[in-house]
């Protein structure tokens, strides 16, 4: 994968400064994605997925740092960038769409106001901008958008704001999209909607999308590749297909054990991964995810899992992947 | 919107009767009657009776409010017991000069106010931030009287910038400013120190929400995000504070009229208390609770053309 990536996230790591100490929130995170490829990344609260996405688009909280590591967008580090040139960047060439439609739009604003606003940079008549402001609501399914557009956001519903969301987000036809779970809030026939509507515009923008989520069908249904994070780290990553059928992380696979869709008999008891994430201020030595793996192997303590490949697309950090491991145990993890 | 400014109107007409209502009530439970203070002890009770027959005393309490409020939708207020004029031109003679105090003080301790709030906010726990924070306690601290008095002695008497008593000659406008510094001074101090608290605290709210979140992710200026997509919905308490900080600002005018010896309604309702003046009580009581009345109505109007959804709520 040289240079026809969009984003390129290479070692990142970021921390919070906390009164406990850092918590190191993203511990040399790598993952990329290509050129109009849909890539989601999975995991619990607290994995990293949103301190990952704040730091692509540099909005991050007071107390973080960046430790080391590049994010690499065509091939510039935005690390590098200084707040202005990042500013110009934002809304045009990477945009974002996030998780609670509520809270998305300004409430004393119509939506035609803040659709046209976030058009600044153009040097275009204000009813030109509004008719693109139109044309992008009809895109996303809401009828009569010329009146919608005199609308306050309470007006809408949260299926609609999202869809809104999507529409603003998409106006300038950025290179990336990012969605931070934008379909967590809606109920689950919209979040079809929404994501069908999703997979058409990515289709006709020919944007790549990062797409957040925990619903591990969405991911599935969506995405080319999928990420696999646990406390801060990448634990697996490939296409949604080697990842999804065989994964090669017990982690992934005690995930896609507890996805409900995923169940087929009758139960009282859905089954959960027990025991908790890690204390991030103080890192343990070894495999992060050793405290609830089923499958630990006495290495496990003492040395951290490499990320190694176990095929082209497909790679794991873990110890039971190695060569040298017991090799029924592997072939039980796949399963 | 009219509906809404109908409805609150309504609202407000409702809220000045029952007020006036019970203000009337209570100002005829002071201890002393206006009889004998106007006529002392030893009067004769033919005397007493006929004064008590011209201000209607000697009627049924309801009676009487009944026929306060008839008369003053007439314009009519009574006839001021000592001079035998109507209550209604003495009033309506102080109103202006309270309400000018009222609105200068108000509207440069708002201004003031709302940028510092606005630069403690954008510049949270820098130096500045606490520099006003530490001012504005103090000068939510500080009374109005207390102001009043070391700003007459410092700027009047010591320095001679200012004029000491008095609201100014008439008809000249450069001269009522004048007079108009040091009172507006005492009166709006604590009010800029209240308000740039009040701002600090909604805006750095208001900052920390997801619409503000989302105006940066689409590279708005941090300028634009500040005044046009935060600060109108940051000033909504504010406004209100105001409306309500009217009933405040009439009484801290009580104090700094006497001390500056200035016209106004807080002067004469002390006046006409000390000498159970009741029609010109009430007069000025009217007229104050309908300044009250209308600044909180105004401030729930300006809210609802900043933020939609109060429009809309019932």
């Amino acid at each position: 994968m040289p240079d026809t990536n969009v984003l390129d996230v290479k070692n990142l790591s970021v921390s919070y400064s906390t009164p406990r100490g850092d918590l190191k929130a993203l511990r040399n995170v790598s993952m990329a994605i290509g050129q109009k490829k849909i890539v989601g990344i999975v995991g619990e609260s607290g994995c990293g997925k949103s301190t990952l996405i704040s730091a692509i688009i540099r909005l991050m909280a007071n107390n973080a740092t960046v430790h080391s590591g590049e994010i690499l967008f065509h091939n510039s580090n935005l690390l590098d960038f200084k707040e202005r040139e990042m500013r110009a960047l934002r809304g045009i060439d990477i945009s974002m769409v996030f998780q609670d439609p509520m809270q998305t739009h300004n409430p004393v604003l119509t939506i035609g106001q803040q659709m046209i606003d976030i058009q600044y940079r153009d040097k275009l008549s204000k009813s030109k901008k509004r008719q693109r402001a139109a044309e992008m609501l009809s895109l996303v399914g809401i009828p009569d958008a010329q009146a919608r557009l005199n609308q306050y956001p309470y007006e809408f519903s949260g299926g609609m704001r999202q869809r809104i969301a999507i529409a603003m987000a998409l106006m300038a036809k950025p290179d990336l999209l990012i969605a931070d779970e934008p379909t967590t809030a809606l109920d689950a026939t919209l979040e079809v909607q929404i994501i069908k509507r999703l997979e058409e515009l990515q289709e006709e923008i020919g944007c790549s999308i990062l797409f957040i989520s925990h619903h591990l069908g969405v991911i599935a249904e969506l995405c080319d590749e999928v990420v696999v994070m646990y406390a801060g780290e990448v634990v697996e990553q490939g296409s949604v297909r080697d990842v999804f059928h065989s994964p090669a992380h017990p982690y992934t696979a005690a995930l896609l054990k507890c996805d409900p869709g995923h169940i087929k008999e009758k139960t009282r008891n859905l089954p959960t991964i027990p025991g908790e994430i890690p204390d991030l201020v103080d890192v343990p030595a070894g495999c992060i995810f050793q405290d609830r793996c089923s499958r630990k192997v006495p290495q496990c303590q003492v040395k951290r899992p490499l990320f190694e490949a176990v095929n082209e697309q497909h790679s794991v950090a873990c110890h039971l992947n190695n060569k040298n491991a017991d090799d029924s145990d592997h072939k039980e993890a796949r399963g | 919107m009219l509906s809404y400014i109908l409805r609150r109107t309504g609202l407000a007409l409702v809220i000045t009767v029952l007020a006036v209502s019970l203000l009337f009530v209570i100002i005829h439970m002071i201890p002393g009657d206006p009889v004998s203070t106007m006529l002392g002890p030893k009067a004769s009770p033919e005397l007493r009776a006929a004064l008590e027959e011209r201000m209607g005393l000697n009627e049924p309490l309801l009676i009487q409010i009944g026929l306060f409020f008839a008369n003053m939708l007439r314009g009519d207020l009574g006839i001021d017991v000592f001079s035998n004029r109507q209550v209604t031109d003495i009033v309506l003679g102080q109103v202006p000069y309270t309400l000018t105090l009222i609105l200068t003080s108000i509207g440069w301790s708002a201004i003031i106010g709302i940028a510092l709030g606005c630069y403690s906010a954008a510049n949270r726990n820098s130096f500045g931030d606490r520099l006003t924070g530490v001012l504005s306690v103090s000068m939510i601290a500080v009374p109005a009287f207390v102001v009043s008095l070391y700003s007459l002695l410092f700027f009047a008497v010591t320095l001679k910038w200012f004029p000491a008593i008095g609201a100014g000659e008439p008809g000249d406008f450069g001269d009522q400013l004048w007079h108009l510094v040091l009172p507006s001074l005492a009166i709006g101090l604590s009010w800029v120190g209240y308000i740039a608290r009040l701002v600090r605290a909604s805006m750095l709210e208001i900052m920390g929400e997801g619409h503000v979140r989302t105006a940066r992710a689409f590279g708005l200026p941090e300028r634009w995000i500040t005044y046009r997509y935060a600060l109108r919905l940051a000033i909504l308490p504010t406004v209100t504070v105001i409306g309500v900080g009217m009933g405040f600002l009439l009484s801290a005018a009580v104090f700094t009229e006497i001390v500056f010896s200035r016209p106004g309604l807080g002067k004469l309702v002390i006046d006409s208390i000390t000498t159970r003046n009741y029609p010109v009580v009430m007069g000025s009581v009217l007229f104050s609770t309908l300044i009250f009345v209308a600044s909180t109505t105004l401030a729930d109007i300006i809210n609802a053309l900043l933020d939609p959804r109060l429009r809309s709520a019932r």
